[in-house]
């Protein structure tokens, strides 16, 4: 009988999925309050970690992460890593092209063969 | 001779349920995993065009309501709060249950559309628009539009995503008012639960992204 049904599942408690949708409305309140005042770089640092927070209680609890294979946890991480290495290194382009390695002039050369042939 | 009496939800290149199950658990986590790469894209144009330009994107977002933006982060969450008691419900054999939180499910997706299309409806009237549509004159920074083209590719995107999140759900729903799903066999349900999540997760970071620039 065990062998036909879906898997061995864990049924959550009820007041589990209540708890996390109470944490996380008390969340947003909070990060909706912290949004009126201004602590200049640190309003986006709060924002980003409160929103990280809530993040990981939906896939930990209502994606039920915490308790179902962990290579489905390691498939999200990745992913998530995945973004980390296109968002950060594309922000050390923009951010600082130019300043770690000092480049002078022009990145193309005016004078290159292919401009001189198109005269 | 176990072959000879699977279930009718047992495909038969699989072992047995639970096989199946985790093969499609797998197949919809790598799925998600190119939606986070998707969504992923846009949140690098954002973060480029917001390191750019920092004094416009808080000039400019004080023109989107915070109000209607946190009615549809509760709505959001609620609605996948059903989701996942849907799923539960069908775990403990409780078939009316399930339809009911998916019936929920369903409206509060509808609800969310509903308050985006007021707000984006505002918008177009006042000319606050990407790129070259952008006529609005009430916001004293350089390049305004280019927010204005982050907020409604990304909200943008996110809105088709719960539009799809919508037919998903209501496809799940009329197999489960036909019985083909039991506590022995809902993966449609379970799989249209970690779409919804992560269409809520999404959301989840763009709120404070777009609405709550300090």
């Amino acid at each position: 009988m065990s062998e036909h049904t879906q898997s061995n599942h864990h049924i959550l408690p009820l007041k589990v999925y209540l708890g996390i949708a109470g944490a996380l409305f008390v969340l947003t309140i909070i990060t909706v309050a912290v949004s009126f005042f201004h602590f200049g770089e640190l309003n986006i640092i709060v924002a980003l970690l409160i929103a990280a927070t809530k993040g990981t209680l939906v896939a930990l609890y209502f994606m039920h992460l915490k308790y179902d294979n962990k290579l489905y946890m390691t498939i999200f991480v990745l992913s998530l890593i995945f973004l980390a290495i296109f968002l950060g290194f594309t922000m050390l382009d923009t951010n600082f092209r130019g300043e770690i390695d000092v480049s002078e002039g022009p990145p193309i050369d005016q004078n290159a063969i292919i401009y001189e042939q198109q005269k | 001779m176990e072959h000879a009496e699977h279930p009718k939800f047992l495909q038969h290149h699989f072992t047995d349920a639970e096989q199946q199950a985790e093969s499609a658990k797998l197949g919809m986590w790598i799925f998600l995993l190119t939606e986070i790469l998707l969504f992923g894209g846009l949140f690098v144009f954002y973060a480029i065009f917001r390191s750019w330009h920092p004094d416009m994107f808080y000039e400019a977002h004080k023109v989107l309501s915070v109000p209607l933006g946190t009615l549809n982060t509760f709505v959001l969450i609620t609605s996948s709060l059903t989701m996942a008691l849907s799923i539960r419900a069908m775990q403990l054999n409780n078939r009316k249950q399930t339809i009911w939180y998916l019936v929920a499910t369903l409206l509060l997706a509808a609800t969310f559309l509903v308050v985006k299309y007021f707000e984006y409806h505002h918008k177009f009237e006042l000319g606050q628009l990407p790129g070259r549509f952008y006529t609005y004159e009430g916001i004293n920074a350089v390049n305004p539009h280019i927010f204005f083209s982050v907020y409604f590719t990304m909200t943008g995107l996110h809105g088709i995503h719960v539009l799809i999140g919508m037919i998903v759900i209501t496809w799940v729903l009329v197999r489960t008012i036909k019985n083909d799903f039991s506590s022995e066999y809902y993966t449609p349900i379970e799989m249209t639960g970690l779409y919804w999540h992560l269409v809520d997760l999404i959301w989840i970071f763009l709120f404070p992204l777009l609405y709550l620039i300090g």
